[in-house]
């Protein structure tokens, strides 16, 4: 379970370009579920996502995840817990070493990394047995370096590797958005399953509106730093993607977009 | 002749241990490390200071390793924990570099005829018979040169050596993996200077002197030698990082020998070895660029 409480973020503080983001935002996501969160360009969705993750500080708050409070934990030591695909396909691998290299990396995420042989010949089964789930014949690339293969495969594999260990919940930052349409269809249908098989706590940032409607069981759209709309269950399935598109628009008038 | 050529090799493989180091701040870490220019004099200080002293020949090789890690050390910790850009942490490290040299060893030294070195003493004269000290130097080099390459291709098989590839590959990956990414850079470092001062080490036994200038150049010496290397063996892509850098060094080292043979005046040697390393910089980039091209 994730809570942000009372979580205050002032950009460029002092300064002209003085920007509030968050005042007192609050979430709460429940253990198992999936949230979407969409919302425009400064909205506040990756900020949140980089605050959960410490990779940003905050002013006042707490971010507390299965009831720990993290606050003054430094990002790497989150990361423990947390898995995270990035919307560039080539953050969540390392282009010149093997996918089985970077497998055996993803597996010993949260273990110390000695003197022991990096690759345990025991478990490439496993990592086979994990990319085939994708569909994409890598399970028979192992010795090929993932800086060869094309974007959307190398998501493939980022999301593999993001889920490759025991996580408190997994985190999709617009990890759709640097593919083509056909190659992000698969990949979300391939994290749609990948989180129902594994049973992982989710929130995916996206910009497109029908995986938002479609995938996860509760849907959040901000705006200004606010959540501007939060529907779980029964209510997030009868919200249409129409529905979403007719508040988006509304804010962007708004705004003046 | 033949000696030329024999002492021409013996340099590449004694600085084939600097060339590693390089390999692995600048072609792993992504890092390109100035302290070298300092830590190399600072191992061959050190084991000018101890050799004098009456200290075991093979013991200075592991406090100059130890103390280029400690030199490796500082300007990881100034890079990573306090911020400062990767060339200036090296720079900085470098110049007080220059000042703690000629604070170990007084100033100039040189190493007295009658004291052994790890080419002349008991256990390698036992060892290698009567060999003429020409051959001694060209086999201890080889050993050496080739131990720490093994050790280097074993560590990099390692979790950790895994871990030390991914950081100068992608190092927000290592933040996912839940490893502080600045300690792994410190890390690599350490082990990079520690080679650059073991090789300083080796060529004070082999020169019998330190000199407070000996470090000048040897970063763009240790470049060429990785980028002549990877450039030499690229398209063999199952020959090992170490070992393209150590035929690097080899190749090198002839080269300039040549030069020297035909008539190029030893002063001219650095603005040589310049020239040559922007051009291989160039041509470099220019590939690169054509490879992105085609993308």
């Amino acid at each position: 379970m994730l809570e942000l409480k009372d979580i205050c973020k002032v950009y460029n503080p002092g300064s002209v370009n003085e920007m509030c983001l968050f005042d007192k935002f609050n979430l709460t996501v429940d253990q198992g579920s999936f949230v979407s969160i969409v919302g425009s360009n400064g909205s506040g969705k990756t900020s949140m996502l980089n605050i959960i993750c410490g990779s940003i500080p905050i002013d006042s708050g707490e971010v507390r995840i299965s009831g720990k409070n993290m606050n003054g934990k430094k990002d790497f030591e989150r990361y423990r817990t947390i898995g995270r695909v990035y919307q560039n396909p080539s953050m969540g691998t390392c282009p010149h070493m093997t996918i089985l290299e970077n497998m055996s990396l993803a597996d010993n995420k949260g273990k110390s990394f000695g003197l022991s042989h990096g690759i345990n010949g025991k478990r490439i089964a496993f990592y086979q047995e994990q990319l085939a789930i994708l569909g994409l014949g890598l399970e028979n690339k192992l010795d090929v370096l993932v800086g060869a293969l094309s974007g959307g495969q190398r998501q493939a594999v980022s999301l593999i590797m993001a889920t490759m260990t025991p996580l408190d919940f997994l985190i999709l930052d617009e990890h759709t958005a640097a593919l083509d349409p056909k190659t992000a269809e698969l990949i979300m249908e391939l994290t749609g399953k990948i989180v129902k098989e594994k049973h992982l706590t989710t929130m995916m940032v996206t910009h497109n509106l029908r995986y938002a409607a479609e995938y996860g069981d509760r849907l959040i759209m901000m705006d200004k730093g606010r959540i501007v709309l939060d529907k779980a269950g029964a209510e997030k399935d009868a919200t249409s993607v129409e529905d979403i598109l007719h508040l988006f628009n509304t804010i962007s008038i708004e705004c003046g977009n | 002749m033949l000696e030329l050529v024999i002492s021409t090799v013996t340099q590449g493989l004694i600085f084939a241990l600097l060339s590693y180091g390089v390999y692995i701040t600048y072609k792993i870490l992504d890092f390109p490390d100035l302290t070298v220019d300092g830590s190399f004099p600072l191992g061959a200080a050190v084991t000018a200071v101890m050799l004098v002293n009456g200290y075991n020949p093979f013991f200075t090789l592991v406090v100059a390793a130890v103390v280029g890690a400690l030199a490796g050390f500082c300007t990881g910790f100034i890079h990573v924990k306090l911020n400062v850009r990767d060339l200036l942490a090296g720079i900085i490290t470098m110049t007080a570099l220059f000042s703690i040299n000629l604070q170990i060893a007084g100033s100039n030294l040189a190493v007295g005829r009658n004291v052994d070195t790890i080419f002349t003493n008991p256990l390698v004269n036992g060892l290698l018979g009567n060999m003429p000290l020409l051959y001694r130097k060209l086999i201890v080099s080889l050993f050496l040169a080739l131990i720490v390459k093994l050790i280097l291709d074993f560590y990099f098989k390692t979790k950790n050596g895994l871990l030390l590839r991914a950081v100068g590959d992608n190092d927000a990956l290592v933040t996912t993996l839940a490893k502080d990414k600045g300690w792994v850079k410190i890390l690599g470092l350490v082990i990079a200077n520690s080679l650059v001062a073991l090789a300083g080490a080796v060529v004070c036994h082999e020169q019998r002197s330190f000199a407070a200038t000996m470090g000048t150049g040897q970063i763009v010496f240790g470049l060429a030698t990785v980028i002549i290397g990877t450039t030499l063996f690229r398209k063999m892509s199952f020959v090992k990082g170490t070992t393209a850098v150590l035929i690097g060094s080899i190749v090198y080292k002839i080269c300039i020998q040549i030069a020297i043979s035909l008539g190029l005046p030893p002063n001219l040697l650095k603005l040589i070895t310049a020239v040559l390393f922007l051009a291989i910089l160039v041509i470099g980039n220019m590939e690169k660029g054509m490879v992105r091209k085609g993308a």
